[in-house]
């Protein structure tokens, strides 16, 4: 590695000068070749746990080098890929030099052309010498405004899906809670802004399927009411299938039409399902006698729902058929223990439900695995609570203490690698969209 | 807090009455003195001075005796507001009512019983620790709990609303033991009839 990138180093200062010629002799270099295979498009031979070397080109012209920042940036928080840093313009000698990035640790090179309204890429598969795949992506007019970003979010997505066959998350966006009102934030970490009027104190956001809508919940003189919010208009509409007392934790189904929720009164709280955008009756799902049902998330085939009930005398995790028959208790509870397990959310894949549990006394977050009940603990620094995953099926954001503050963070958790995402006064609650095409 | 009133009804009469004593006694210009001497056969009969300093004494002790009950029944009333506010606490993720809680609970009844127009906003709240939003559900449960003793004693349901706010409102900061019992409480607001609340019968 430190040979190649002293070779590597040689070469950049003899071809540097040549750069601008070399990516105008690119351009005309158009493949019409569409591999529709599913799974890992370009004829690489990707071993999950293995991360390929992609080397993104420099890119010329307007925002040219915000567009190799974010799709760098992006392919590396995906965490599939091991991103080469090393600006070498040498790789791209008379059409991409191969030898070079093979040198340079490259399976991958990735070279972004900025041709008026398109980002065009071509992916170029670096072992068989040959490009393997070309797509435009629209950019909108507004260089570097949440749409432009979103869209180059929306190319690095798809690099990652034709390289690893799993498409990447940037083009995504997450809901929280922060200084009494719903923020959402990029992937990345830009564009944080507030979706509500501060101080109004909702809590618990979550995403429609589409990512049009948010549904929350907001404190009223008579209890807490659901709303659902029109991201685009900016229009709310109540939830009142049970208009007084409690009424928390919404969950969309994956079709979108049904959301779940808890709705409690004098006698518990219980989960209850109610039509997203009508004003139907509910309908009831657990029967808790008088406990605390509540956090409902639904499985990605809509026919199960995992929550945290308080029927055994502590919170556990629980999962039930939607219509509340086979309730059983899900988290490993043995006679005697008194711990706190809560807060599921389901992985998109199936296999997995994540959750809160008090380990030494303090909240941890930990995967259960569906199939054999195997338990997993994916952090132990600070207090760490209300997991979410990414549509990946790979990636967690939660609200942890680690410096001092709940902020949240975003982990891996194959590797465990793990970032910062927010900054600045306290943040929580967070609920991750499913990939948002750009608009 | 500010809007204690003298309470009305028994003591309207009185009130009127020593009103407009008061009104004469506090008066800062002299009674008109007396007109010239008599110079025509109408003219009044002279004034006795001194009956007008008794009535001014007799005024004077009918108002002070009259406050110093205003203030009694102000206190009283301030008294019984304070039972129906008193807040009742819990253990952690429990919300069974302790035997403090009852008493406290106790106390608010023959308040309730004597003014059928109060409205009363039982408020559950918890400790920071736990999930947020499982506190909701825990905080719901401790003002149900509350509101099912006081049904139980015969308070209307109608009469009680209830709202959790989970660990979203606390009165204590911090992470001591003493922040977090004083933050495990149910409180009590009145949401109508606070106005002219009875002092109930003893």
């Amino acid at each position: 590695m430190r040979s190649a990138r002293w070779a590597s180093a040689i070469v950049s200062a003899a071809v540097l000068s040549l750069l601008p010629l070399l990516l105008l002799l690119l351009l005309p270099a158009r493949s019409t070749a569409q591999d529709t295979a599913r799974g890992v498009r370009i004829g690489l031979t990707y071993t999950p746990g293995t991360k390929p070397g992609v080397l993104v080109l420099p890119v010329a012209g307007p925002g040219g080098d915000s567009i190799r920042a974010i799709i760098q940036r992006d392919l590396g928080y995906g965490d599939r890929l091991e991103v080469i840093g090393t600006l070498d313009p040498g790789v791209a000698e008379a059409g991409v030099n191969y030898a070079l990035a093979e040198k340079l640790g490259a399976q991958v090179v990735v070279q972004p052309i900025v041709s008026g309204a398109a980002l065009h890429i071509i992916v170029h598969n670096v072992q068989q010498r040959r490009v393997a795949q070309v797509q435009d992506f629209a950019l909108p007019a507004a260089l570097n405004a949440p749409e432009w970003r979103m869209a180059v979010h929306g190319a690095s997505d798809e690099i990652e899906r034709w390289i690893t066959g799993v498409r990447g998350v940037a083009q995504t966006r997450i809901a929280y809670v922060r200084d009494g009102a719903i923020f959402v934030i990029d992937a990345d970490g830009a564009n944080a802004r507030p979706i509500t009027p501060r101080g109004a104190d909702p809590l618990s956001p979550a995403w429609h399927p589409t990512g049009h809508y948010l549904a929350y919940s907001v404190f009223t003189t008579r209890g807490t009411q659901i709303v659902v919010q029109d991201l685009t208009t900016g229009t709310t509409h109540a939830l009142t299938a049970t208009p007084t007392g409690l009424n928390t934790t919404p969950a969309f189904s994956p079709d979108g039409n049904t959301i779940a929720y808890s709705h409690g009164d004098e006698n518990g709280t219980d989960i209850y399902l109610a039509a997203s955008l009508a004003s139907d009756p509910a309908r009831r799902v657990t029967v808790g006698h008088g406990t605390d049902n509540t956090q409902p998330v639904f499985s990605p085939d809509g026919h199960q729902i995992a929550f945290t009930s308080g029927r055994s005398g502590h919170p556990e995790v629980y999962i039930t058929d939607v219509d509340g028959t086979d309730a059983q208790l899900l988290t490993p509870y043995e006679f005697g223990d008194d711990t706190y397990r809560s807060s599921p959310d389901w992985s998109p894949d199936g296999r997995l439900i994540a959750y809160q549990a008090r380990v030494s006394g303090q909240f941890q977050i930990m995967t259960i695995n569906l199939r054999d009940r195997s338990t997993r603990q994916l952090t132990s620094d600070g207090i760490n609570e209300d997991p979410a995953w990414a549509p990946d099926g790979r990636h967690i954001v939660f609200t942890s203490t680690r410096t001092g503050v709940r902020e949240l963070f975003i982990i891996d958790a194959e590797s465990g690698r793990t970032r910062q995402l927010t900054f600045g006064s306290p943040a929580r609650l967070a609920a991750w969209s499913r990939p948002l095409a750009a608009r | 807090m500010t809007n204690r009133r003298i309470p009305r009804g028994a003591t309207v009469g009185a009130t009127l009455l020593v009103a407009a004593v008061i009104t004469a006694a506090c008066s800062h210009k002299p009674p008109a003195p007396p007109p010239a001497p008599a110079q025509t056969a109408s003219a009044p009969p002279a004034v006795d001075s001194s009956r007008i300093r008794d009535s001014l004494a007799n005024a004077k002790r009918i108002a002070d005796s009259l406050a110093a009950e205003r203030d009694r029944e102000g206190a009283a009333v301030a008294a019984a507001r304070n039972t129906l506010l008193a807040k009742i606490y819990f253990d952690f993720d429990k919300s069974d009512l302790t035997d403090q809680d009852r008493a406290t609970l106790d106390a608010k009844l023959p308040i309730l019983q004597a003014n059928p127009g109060l409205r009363i906003r039982i408020e559950g709240n918890t400790d920071k620790r736990g999930s947020d939003e499982y506190n909701l559900a825990l905080g719901q449960r401790r003002a149900a709990a509350a509101k099912r003793y006081l049904t139980e004693h015969g308070v209307d349901a109608g009469r009680l609303d209830l709202i959790s706010y989970g660990s979203e409102r606390p009165v204590a900061e911090g992470d001591t033991e003493d922040a977090y019992a004083q933050n495990r409480r149910d409180e009590f607001v009145i949401v109508a009839g606070g106005d002219n609340i009875k002092v109930a019968a003893r």
